[in-house]
C-alpha cells in the first residue's frame, strides 16, 4: 500500500483582480505519496465543493510539465523544492505527513492577480510579438536540408527553445526581470542560419517590449535559473546582451529598418 | 445530409494539384474583405490562423488556455513524419500513402492520405524555415528515426519534446500576424455554439472564461480546430482541459460526426496508481524499440510481483513471456499500437498483469543495458527515464518500467469533404477534431503531420476557394445583429444558467469519473454488442441524473472550474451514447475498434470489407431522438484491401 500523508494548506484566495486576497487555511487528508500536487488539490477542490465551497482556482491543462500552464508558489519557492520540476510533475512523496504547505500565486507586478492562483501572464506574448519569430511565409521554404546546421548548433538552439514560458523565473527574480525568458527566445533563434536575417531587428524589439511591460532589470542574481523548470541556463542572458549590445552599435550607425 | 467527398478527378498523384489549380482565388486586394474565425491555436488551428493572416484574411483565434503557445500539440513526444527518403532507403510518397492507408486497416479515404502525404516534406521545410531546431546528424543534415511500426526511417525529431517545438513554430508564425494586428487573438475564450444563417456558418458564441461574459463573433467561414476527444474516458493522456464541446455544439447545429468509435489505445503508458488519479502520461513509444515487453508466464509469480514479494529481476527467462516477440515476431515490440495494446490487455486478463492493480506490463531495457552500455541508453532515453522516475519513484535503469494502454488519440471526428469542409457549408475543421486521414488507427508521428498539412498547406487554399465562390459581395454581410446570434447566444445562456441552478449533490468531477469508467469497460479496447447496449442505456440513466443532481458552486461571472467542467461534461455524456451507438453499428473489428465478436481464431481483428467499407456519419436529430446514420463508401482504386499482419 501507498503511504498517505495529512496536509495544512495555506492558500491565498482572491475573488478577482479588484479585490484584496487573503490566505486561508485548509486541511487535506488521505494524500497518496504517489499523486501529483496538482491532484491534491483536486482533493481539497472535491472537498470544498462537498461543502458547496468555491474551488481554488490555479491554471494547468498538460499535467506533463510542458504546457507551462502551472504556475504557483509553492512554500516561496516557484514551483515548489524540486529542482527542475514544474508543480504538475511535483510528487507528494516530497512532502510529509502534517506538513504545512504554503501555496500563491506568482507575486510579480507585469503578471496580476486573476484570481487565486491565477495570473495574466499575457506580456510574455507580446514579447513573442514584437519579434520571437522568424519569418517564413508557407510555402516560401527552400528544402530543409539546403541549409546544414552543425549538431552542436541545433543542440544549443533546442537548449533555449526549451523554455515552457510559464513565468516563473519572473516570479523569482527579486527585480521581476524577464531576461531568462527573453534571452532564451533570443538566443533560440539568433543561434540559428535561418534566423540571422532579423536577427538585430527581433533583439531590439523583443528587449523593447519586455521594458515597456514594466518587467526589472537583471542584476545577476540568479534566482531565475535557480527556479526555472526546464533549467534555462544564464548563459542565454549573456548572449541576448551579447546580441542587444551588438544591435545597438549597429543600430547607432544605421537604423534598423 | 450530403456526404459528397468532392474527390477531384483524375490521377491520385495529379488530384492535389488540378485541383489547387482548379479551385478559386480571391484576388490580394480583395482578401482584406473577409473576415474567418479560426477556434484552436495548436498544431492545426495555430498554423491554419498564421497562413490566412499571412494571406491577407483578417482572422479571429480562440483558445481556452491563457496563451495560444499552451494548446495540446506542445504534449507531442515523438516526432513528425515525411516522405523526405533522406535516409535513402526506400521511403517515398506512395510508400507513406499505402502506409498510412493499411496502418488505418483501410478505413480511410485514399485521396486525403495521399495529399497528406505528398504535403509532408513541405511540413517539414517550412517548420526549419522558422526555427523548429529539428535533431541533426554531426553532419548538420537532420536525423530521422523510425517509429510506431515503421519499417523506414521517415520520423523527424526536435529531442523528445517535438510536438512542443512544432507548435512553438507555428506560434510564433501566429504571433507575428497578431502583432501585425491582421490576428485578433482571443485567449481563456472558450466557444460555446456555432451560428448558422442561411444554413451556412457565419459566427460563433463564446465565453470570456475570465470574466464570465459571452460574446458572438461574425465571419465569412469558421475553422474548427479543437482536437480531440479523449477526455471521455475521464483518464486519458490529453491535456484537463480537451474537450469534445466545440465540435459537438456543431454536430447539433448540422455537422455530421463521422466514426466516434474509432479511439486510439496507445501501449505505453504509465499505469494507474489510485482513485485521484487525473490523467495518464505518455511514455514515448521510441522506448519500444530498445525495451523489450514482458509479463511471467505463471499468474502465481504476477501476483507475488503485484505484493512486492517477488523482484522482477529475479524471474528467470524461462519464466517470461515476451507476447509480442512471440506473437509477432516480424515486428516484435514494435507491433502497431492497436495490436500491441490488446496484446497487454489479454496478458493482463489472464491474471499475468504487474503493478499494484494488476493492469500493468513489464517494459524492460536489461538487454539493452547489456547491450550498448547504460551511457547509451542514458543518451537515447534519458529524458524519459527521469520523467517516468520522477513520477513513480522507481529507477527503470535498475528495476523494468511498468506500462499500460490509455487512451490517445481520437481517429473520429467532424466528416469533413475533400476540402476539409464540414457539412455545414463554410465550416472547415482540421487537426485531430475532423476524422479525415487515419481511418481507424493512427500510426504514430502522423497527427502532428496531419495538424500542419490541415494547417498550412490545404485549409488557405479551400477556405479561400469557399469565399472565393461566396463572392466578395457578400463578404462582411451577416454581423452579429442577425436573430440567429440572439438566438444561440440566448441558448448558451439558458444552458449556463440551468447548469448552476440544479442545486445537486454531485460534483461535474465525479459524474466525469463514472461517465469515464462506462466508456472504459464497455467502449475501450475490447467491445461487444451486450455490453455497448448496456453502456448505452447508463449513459442514458447518467445523463438524467446530471441534469438533477449536478452540483456547480460559484457563478458565470469569472473564472469557474466547476462550471467549465460541468458544460464539458455534459457534452461528453452524450457525446459517449453516440460513440456506443457507432461501435454497437460497426459489426466487425478494425484499427482501434474491436468487436469481441469478430475475431479470427488466434483473436486478431476481423475485419468486414464486404460491408463496412464506409465512414459512419451521424446526423443529430433531437435529445431523445435517435441519430440517424448516413454511410460515406470508401473506394479503394490505388491500394488493394489485405489483412493486417504484423506476424
Ligand atoms: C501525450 C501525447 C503525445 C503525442 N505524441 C505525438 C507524436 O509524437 N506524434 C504525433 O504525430 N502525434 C502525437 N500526439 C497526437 C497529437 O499531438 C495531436 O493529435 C495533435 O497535436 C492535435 O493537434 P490539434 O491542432 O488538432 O489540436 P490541439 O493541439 O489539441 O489544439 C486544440 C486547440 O483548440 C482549442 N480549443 C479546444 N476546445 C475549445 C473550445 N471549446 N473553445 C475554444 N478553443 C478550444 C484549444 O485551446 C487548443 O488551442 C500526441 C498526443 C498526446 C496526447
Ligand atoms: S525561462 Fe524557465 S522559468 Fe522562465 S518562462 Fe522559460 S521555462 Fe519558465
Ligand atoms: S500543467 Fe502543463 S506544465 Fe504544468
Amino acid at each position: 500500500m501507498e503511504k498517505t500523508m495529512d496536509l495544512t494548506l495555506k492558500v491565498w484566495r482572491q475573488k478577482s483582480a479588484n479585490s484584496t486576497g487573503t490566505f486561508e487555511t485548509y486541511g487535506v487528508k488521505d494524500v497518496s505519496e504517489g499523486s501529483s500536487f496538482l491532484e491534491m488539490l483536486d482533493t481539497l477542490s472535491e472537498d470544498l465543493v462537498e461543502k458547496g465551497k468555491e474551488p481554488v482556482a490555479f491554471d494547468h491543462d498538460c499535467r506533463e510539465g510542458i504546457c507551462g500552464s502551472c504556475s504557483m508558489t509553492i512554500n516561496g519557492i516557484p514551483h515548489g523544492p524540486e529542482k527542475a520540476t514544474t508543480a504538475c510533475q511535483l510528487h507528494m512523496r516530497h512532502f510529509h505527513d502534517g506538513q504545512t504547505i504554503t501555496i500563491e500565486p506568482w507575486r510579480a507586478k507585469p503578471f496580476p492577480v486573476i484570481k487565486d492562483l491565477v495570473v495574466d501572464r499575457s506580456p510574455f506574448d507580446r514579447i513573442i510579438q514584437s519579434g520571437g519569430f522568424i519569418t517564413s511565409r508557407a510555402g516560401s521554404a527552400v528544402d530543409a536540408n539546403a541549409i546544414p546546421i552543425s549538431k552542436a548548433t541545433a543542440d544549443y538552439a533546442m537548449d533555449a527553445a526549451a523554455c515552457i514560458g510559464c513565468g516563473a523565473c519572473v516570479a523569482a527574480c527579486p527585480n521581476a526581470s524577464a531576461m531568462l525568458f527573453t534571452g532564451a527566445k533570443v538566443s533560440h533563434m539568433n543561434s540559428l542560419p535561418q534566423g540571422k536575417a532579423e536577427k538585430d531587428r527581433r533583439t531590439l524589439a523583443m528587449v523593447a517590449t519586455m521594458d515597456g511591460e514594466g518587467f526589472g532589470g537583471c542584476t545577476n542574481v540568479g534566482e531565475c535559473e535557480a527556479a526555472c523548470p526546464k533549467s534555462i541556463s544564464l548563459d542565454m542572458i549573456a548572449h541576448l546582451n551579447r546580441d542587444y549590445a551588438t544591435a545597438q552599435i549597429k543600430n547607432f550607425f544605421k537604423p534598423v529598418a | 445530409m450530403n456526404l459528397d467527398s468532392k474527390i477531384p478527378e483524375g490521377p491520385l498523384s495529379e488530384k492535389w494539384s488540378s485541383h489547387k489549380f482548379n479551385m478559386k482565388l480571391v484576388n490580394p486586394s480583395n482578401r482584406r474583405k473577409y473576415s474567418v474565425i479560426v477556434v484552436g491555436s495548436g498544431l492545426a488551428g495555430g498554423s491554419a490562423a498564421a497562413s490566412l493572416a499571412e494571406q491577407g484574411y483578417n482572422v479571429s483565434c480562440f483558445c481556452y488556455q491563457d496563451s495560444p503557445r499552451r494548446a495540446h500539440s506542445i504534449a507531442a513526444q515523438g516526432g513528425i513524419n515525411a516522405s523526405k527518403n533522406y535516409q535513402n532507403d526506400g521511403d517515398s510518397v506512395y510508400r507513406l500513402f499505402y502506409d498510412t492507408v493499411k496502418g488505418g486497416d483501410y478505413r480511410a479515404r485514399e485521396a486525403n492520405v495521399y495529399r497528406l502525404s505528398e504535403v509532408s516534406s513541405d511540413i517539414i521545410d517550412q517548420c526549419a524555415a522558422n526555427g523548429v531546431p529539428f535533431a541533426r546528424e554531426y553532419g548538420g543534415l537532420l536525423a530521422n528515426r523510425s517509429f510506431g511500426g515503421a519499417q523506414v526511417s521517415r520520423t523527424f525529431y526536435a529531442r523528445g519534446q517535438t510536438g512542443q517545438q512544432l507548435l512553438l513554430g507555428a506560434y510564433s508564425a501566429l504571433s507575428k500576424q497578431i502583432g501585425l494586428g491582421k490576428v485578433k487573438m482571443f485567449n481563456r475564450h472558450e466557444m460555446l455554439d456555432l451560428v448558422k444563417v442561411d444554413g451556412h456558418a457565419k459566427g460563433i458564441i463564446v465565453r470570456n472564461m475570465a470574466t464570465g461574459e459571452l460574446t458572438r463573433h461574425a465571419s465569412d467561414a469558421v475553422v474548427l480546430a479543437t482536437g480531440g476527444y479523449g477526455n471521455v474516458f475521464f483518464l486519458s493522456t490529453n491535456a484537463q482541459g480537451c474537450n469534445v464541446t466545440a465540435a459537438y455544439r456543431a454536430h447539433k447545429r448540422g455537422a455530421g460526426m463521422a466514426n466516434p468509435c474509432y479511439t486510439q489505445i496507445h501501449p505505453t503508458c504509465i499505469p494507474v496508481h489510485g482513485d485521484k488519479q487525473s490523467k495518464l502520461t505518455l511514455m514515448s513509444e521510441s522506448l519500444r524499440n530498445d525495451g523489450r515487453i514482458w509479463t511471467p508466464k505463471d499468474a502465481e509469480v504476477a501476483a507475488k510481483i503485484r505484493k512486492g514479494e517477488t523482484d522482477p529481476n529475479s524471474v528467470a527467462e524461462d519464466d517470461r513471456d515476451y507476447f509480442l516477440e512471440r506473437k509477432y515476431p516480424s515486428f516484435g515490440n514494435l507491433a502497431p499500437r492497436d495490436i500491441s495494446s490488446r496484446a497487454a490487455k489479454e496478458a493482463c486478463d489472464e491474471g499475468r498483469g504487474v503493478a499494484s492493480t494488476g493492469l500493468g506490463v513489464f517494459l524492460d531495457f536489461r538487454d539493452a543495458i547489456k547491450r550498448d552500455g547504460q551511457n547509451t541508453i542514458k543518451e537515447r532515453y534519458g529524458n524519459l527515464f527521469d520523467m517516468y522516475q520522477c513520477i513513480t519513484g522507481d529507477n527503470p535503469y535498475e528495476t523494468p518500467m511498468m506500462i499500460f494502454p490509455a487512451v490517445h488519440y481520437t481517429m473520429g471526428g467532424l466528416w469533413v469533404d475533400y476540402n476539409l469542409e464540414s457539412t455545414i457549408p463554410g465550416m472547415f475543421v482540421g487537426g485531430e477534431a475532423n476524422f479525415s486521414d487515419h481511418g481507424a488507427n493512427r500510426l504514430g508521428a502522423s497527427a502532428l503531420m496531419q495538424g500542419l498539412s490541415d494547417g498550412y498547406f490545404v485549409l488557405p487554399y479551400t477556405v479561400g476557394n469557399y469565399l472565393g465562390k461566396q463572392g466578395v459581395a457578400d463578404a462582411g454581410k451577416v454581423t452579429t445583429e442577425h436573430p440567429a446570434f440572439a438566438e444561440a447566444e440566448a441558448n448558451v445562456k439558458a444552458r449556463t444558467d440551468k447548469l448552476l441552478s440544479i442545486g445537486g449533490t454531485e460534483s461535474p468531477r465525479s459524474f466525469h469519473k463514472r461517465l469515464g469508467h462506462i466508456i472504459w469497460e464497455q467502449c475501450g479496447m475490447a467491445r461487444s454488442k451486450e455490453g455497448l447496449e448496456g453502456a448505452i442505456k447508463d449513459l442514458q440513466a447518467l445523463r438524467k441524473e446530471f441534469w438533477t443532481n449536478l452540483r456547480v458552486v460559484g457563478d458565470a461571472d469569472g473564472i469557474n472550474p466547476e462550471l467549465e467542467r460541468a458544460g464539458r461534461v455534459a457534452d461528453f455524456i452524450e457525446f459517449g451514447e453516440l460513440m456506443c451507438r457507432d461501435a454497437l453499428m460497426r459489426e466487425e473489428s478494425c484499427g482501434g475498434h474491436f468487436r469481441v465478436e469478430h475475431q479470427t481464431e488466434d483473436g486478431e481483428a476481423l475485419r468486414d470489407d464486404e460491408n463496412f467499407a464506409f465512414a459512419g456519419v451521424w446526423e443529430y436529430k433531437g435529445d431523445d431522438i435517435e441519430p440517424q446514420l448516413h454511410k460515406e463508401s470508401l473506394i479503394y482504386e490505388n491500394v488493394e484491401l489485405a489483412t493486417r499482419s504484423y506476424k
